[in-house]
């Protein structure tokens, strides 16, 4: 539900977020020049598989890399509602977090306080941005509660989260986000760490709350299923860097970089004859020594010399509006030739 | 935790207890020397013995102690004949002043030193500071104890050398000036054992609170928007206070064995002095008396620590409904 010509809520440029590794040796590209753009109301999902960036990315949007080791490099821009979220001094920046921007967690058994009942920690949000007094804190957090469908909420609000269930606590986690009603919500793998049915519900559960809250959703997964159903646009990560960006139909109907297709065969299909499940070979290499020329090079089926010399920039795929790729097949189609 | 656990507890310290005090006496017994000392004349030992009941054979001494024990008596010092009750009883009050003067100072030491390293992990402060509380957590007692004492005691006489109040002045409290003269007294012995103690608290507590750190809760106070303040002082430190907890009930032990030695550097009339002149002087009941009421307060630490932790920490305190769907990781 983009709406067209709307301005960019939040734009990432250049972003660059490397880590110091232990013994100061090398340095970790976690996230390498990953530029993207999130619009009012959307859903854009950021895909790719363990050790790609996508955490990191969303981390340091909200200047949460823990740093040292980390740090996020000069030149990177997090532009939201016109200001350069790396450059905000610290009590600006905590007036964005949770407030304009909040995030829910892959872990919600370990993302809660053990030590505080749910209510404390949902309410705590509105006391520090809306400046909200205890009771009427507490009467929101119950609201809150009843929105993200948690059943008996007068009662759960004074629960502690060792109390709760998996998906309960989820949902007490997404009530925490939203209780500043934040224009943005990074979705760090949400439902990854819950079973398949409760995972669904979570899903269903952020779709309405988008709808009858208007906000935008970043939602970081590794599961091309999660972004299928749920996402508008795509933005396909791979090795610290941007591969394929493309609404999610194209993406699903026309996929481009070899990684994107190497991905999407390996989502089990139920209409599909039952064949071996593909899978791509190799793993991603290590973010302190990434390959030369495209970092997709050495697992994909048809490189050839050009993508060992050389890396391609984002190309602009057919004349799609906002499909691009990072491969030379985009400019030599006649390559697609698999040596496998 | 509920009415059985704490009675399994209380079952389990009395035999924690009967057995330390079986030890004692047993040790004390077979260890070298007499309470008779040889320039003693032979047939007044005997009869010394005689009347101490020191000539029957150790079972027989071991149940007497013990039906007496039974029925509250602690025997008799051989040294002045005073019941041991007594003796000890006099000494609590001294030995509560000054563990609990070294307490409070370990504690709040140590913990506003640990929570200040962790929230500087690494840097300046917290390196300098980390090899301080290193070198004075392994510093021998006795041996601060002594420098304390010629530092401050002997060369600049800012505090008294020994003691727990003036014998001139103030033998027994009688004025505000006599209170001012007993923490005056209090000073060095309880900054000897309190500085120690402060520096094992503060290494312990910064790595309960870099322990915390880590955790994805406190990624999660910070991602809310909370002031850094809040962060640690709230989320971070009221979970790494939890295992500070069961620190306390590890100071009992720590204070007791300091304070015998460090009442006998600073003559403080405190248990720790008289459970080591005891001990010279072969005074079996008072041996076998302190350490009955040593291992009592052990015990008793250990178990109001485990109490505390069960109050404090809502995953003890609060049983999970049994009705809730079943917890998916």
């Amino acid at each position: 539900m983009t709406i067209p010509g709307a301005p960019v809520l939040l734009r990432v440029r250049n972003l660059k977020t490397y880590f110091v590794t232990e013994h100061g040796k090398g340095t970790a590209q976690a996230v390498d020049d990953v530029s993207f753009d999130l619009y009012p109301g959307e859903t854009l999902g950021i895909v790719g598989e363990s050790g790609c960036g996508k955490t990191v990315t969303s981390l340091s949007i909200l200047r949460l890399v823990p740093e040292p080791p980390g740090h996020v490099l000069p030149g990177s821009l997090i532009e939201f509602e016109g200001r350069n979220l790396l450059a905000l001094p610290a009590p600006e920046l905590r007036a964005v977090r949770g407030n304009q921007i909040a995030m829910i967690f892959q872990e919600p058994m370990t993302s809660l306080n053990p030590v505080f009942t749910v209510g404390d920690q949902i309410a705590e949000a509105a006391i520090i941005h809306q400046h909200l007094s205890r009771s009427a804190a507490r009467a929101r957090a119950i609201e809150m509660l009843r929105l993200v469908g948690i059943p008996d909420p007068d009662e759960r609000v004074d629960h502690y989260p060792h109390q709760l269930s998996g998906g309960m606590r989820q949902r007490v986690m997404i009530a925490m986000a939203l209780v500043c009603h934040p224009k943005v919500l990074i979705a760090d793998e949400p439902t990854t760490a819950l079973d398949v049915t409760i995972q669904a519900q979570i899903l269903e559960l952020l779709d309405r709350l988008q709808h009858e809250l208007g906000m935008s959703v970043l939602l970081i997964t590794h599961d091309l299923g999660v972004v299928a159903g749920h996402a508008d646009r795509v933005v396909v990560m791979y090795a610290g860097r941007v591969v394929e960006t493309a609404p999610t139909d194209a993406l699903f109907e026309r996929p481009t970089h070899p990684y994107t297709e190497g991905l999407l065969a390996a989502v089990p299909r139920i209409d599909a004859p039952r064949t071996r499940l593909h899978a791509i070979p190799g793993q991603v290499p290590a973010a302190t020594a990434w390959p030369p020329g495209c970092r997709f090079h050495p697992r994909c089926p048809y490189a050839w010399d050009k993508c060992v010399a050389q890396e391609p920039p984002l190309l602009e795929v057919g004349d799609e509006a906002g499909h691009t790729a990072r491969c030379w097949l985009v400019t030599e189609p006649e390559r697609k030739v698999s040596k496998r | 935790m509920g009415a059985a656990w704490l009675l399994r507890r209380l079952l389990a310290s009395v035999a924690i207890i009967f057995a330390v005090v079986t030890f004692v006496f047993i040790l004390i017994h077979v260890a070298p020397g007499r309470p008779c000392p040889e320039t003693v004349e032979r047939a007044v030992c005997e009869e010394l013995k005689r009347q101490f009941g020191l000539d029957r054979p150790l079972p027989e001494q071991y149940w007497r102690y013990l039906v007496a024990l039974a029925h509250g008596n602690m025997g008799n010092s051989y040294a002045n004949g005073r019941p041991v009750r007594a003796a000890i009883a006099g000494t609590i009050p001294f030995t509560l002043q000054l563990a609990g003067a070294a307490l409070v100072l370990d504690f709040l030491l140590g913990l506003g030193l640990g929570i200040y390293q962790a929230v500087r992990v690494n840097r300046i402060p917290d390196v300098v500071l980390g090899n301080v509380t290193l070198f004075i957590y392994s510093l021998p007692t006795f041996w601060l104890a002594l420098l304390l004492l010629l530092a401050f005691g002997e060369k600049l006489r800012w505090f008294p050398v020994g003691g727990a109040s003036d014998p001139v002045l103030c033998p027994v409290v009688h004025s505000l000036f006599c209170v001012a003269d007993r923490l005056w007294h209090t000073v060095l012995p309880a900054a000897t054992l309190g500085l120690v103690g402060a520096a094992g608290t503060a290494r312990f507590q910064r790595a309960a609170m870099l322990e915390v750190a880590r955790q994805d809760y406190v990624r999660t106070a910070r991602a809310k928007g909370l002031p850094e303040r809040r962060v640690v002082l709230r989320h971070q430190l009221r979970n790494a206070l939890l295992s500070f907890v069961t620190r306390f009930g590890l100071a009992f032990p720590f204070l007791l064995t300091g304070a015998v030695l460090i009442e006998t550097i600073f003559a403080w009339p405190g248990m720790g002095r008289l459970a080591f002149d005891a001990i010279l002087l072969r005074d079996y009941p008072v041996v076998t008396g302190t350490a009955l009421i040593a291992s009592v307060v052990v015990v008793a630490g250990n178990l109001l620590a485990d109490i505390l932790v069960g109050l404090a920490d809502p995953r003890l305190r609060v049983r999970a409904p049994t009705d809730v769907e079943v917890v998916t990781a």
